[in-house]
């Protein structure tokens, strides 16, 4: 793994990208700005599961007609995060919140199988009920912290807090981050 | 962008105030405050971005076409006024902290500019329209859409490329 994402990095694409004046921060801005398009189309849709909005509106009309515009927004994110990725991988590889985001999107993923392959199936027994079932509404709350969890995540991926060069780390940072142990 | 002078040099003092108030000194000291702030202001871009967009798409005439668009305004309105709350709660720290670098920052400038005309546009024109618009959409809805999410986006580019310019 190391090797092949030293290789990466040192293609000369990645290093052009990295190196850019203008690329990487427009990809960037990308990135961040997509998060409006992505996190805010999705937050309406748990905001709907957890009754807390368009209560009177089905939450099959919610999710089917949100449900483009996240797509297209989750498709902008993934682009440009994997741009960002490979223009420094072995430096995102050992950052603890790029991993602690990559731990957040299984558990995001999971929450929305498991909705998808349970109780969503039976969408249209329940979605007018004024109280939606428990397992929808748990749905709607882990999908809403884990999205969050992983917009925070995300941005403090920018600090070198705890690099692995960075001397006298408590041990679990260095297991957390992967860091090369001394005489590997 | 940025390193140039765009505001009256009679500001500078103003903003270097504002530097030294004790909530700008606490948030430029601290490792961590500047990350947390600046990440929760990012989960208010999510929060006002899906209140702005539900609203929108549904004057452009997609969305959630089957409700009729003073609707979705209205239901929208709560989430679109909580995440502005939470965009200035956090923004204003964020921007005590280096306001000099602000000062200097042509686009500080723009959202500056661009942020007031949108929080008009979308609490006065969008407003005054939804109230007097059909229940489907029309050229009109989709003028005034068009120009909230043309104000929003360069409010929320400005401000990610404060961070980028000088």
């Amino acid at each position: 793994m190391e090797r092949f994402l030293e290789w990466l990095g040192n293609t000369p694409w990645s290093i052009a990208l990295l190196e850019s004046t203008l690329a990487w921060p427009l990809i960037e801005s990308s990135h961040v700005l997509a998060v409006a398009l992505f996190f805010g189309t999705v937050m309406m849709n748990d905001l709907r599961l957890l009754g807390w909005t368009m209560r009177r509106v089905p939450v099959s009309e919610v999710t089917g007609r949100l449900l483009p515009w996240t797509r297209l927004g989750f498709t902008i994110m993934v682009v440009t995060g994997l741009l960002i990725f490979y223009s420094n991988p072995v430096r995102y590889y050992h950052n603890i919140f790029f991993r602690l985001k990559v731990v957040l999107f299984v558990v995001a993923g999971l929450n929305a199988f498991v909705f998808h392959r349970g109780i969503h199936r039976r969408v249209m027994e329940w979605e007018r009920l004024p109280v939606l079932p428990g397992r929808a509404r748990v749905a709607g709350a882990t999908s809403l912290a884990a999205w969050a969890l992983i917009i925070v995540a995300g941005r403090l991926i920018a600090y070198n807090w705890f690099d692995c060069d960075i001397p006298g780390q408590p041990g679990w940072v260095n297991w957390a981050a992967g860091c090369p142990v001394a005489g590997d | 962008m940025g390193g140039r002078q765009f505001a009256p040099e009679a500001w500078l003092p103003f903003f270097e105030r504002m530097e030294n108030t004790a909530i700008g000194t606490a948030v430029r000291e601290s490792i961590w405050a500047f990350p947390i702030i600046e990440a929760v202001h990012l989960l208010g871009l999510g929060l006002l971005g899906g209140a702005v967009l539900l609203a929108d798409l549904r004057l452009l005439g997609t969305g959630l076409t089957r409700q009729p668009v003073a609707n979705v305004v209205r239901h929208a309105h709560p989430w679109l006024v909580a995440g502005v709350a939470l965009m200035f709660l956090t923004g204003i720290p964020l921007f005590l902290s280096e306001a000099v670098k602000c000062y200097y920052n042509t686009s500080f400038w723009v959202k500056m500019i661009s942020l007031p005309v949108a929080l008009g546009f979308t609490f006065g024109a969008r407003k005054c329209v939804v109230a007097a618009a059909p229940s489907r959409a029309n050229w009109r809805t989709r003028l005034i859409a068009a120009i909230s999410l043309g104000l929003w986006f360069t409010v929320a580019a400005a401000g990610r490329w404060i961070g980028f310019s000088a």
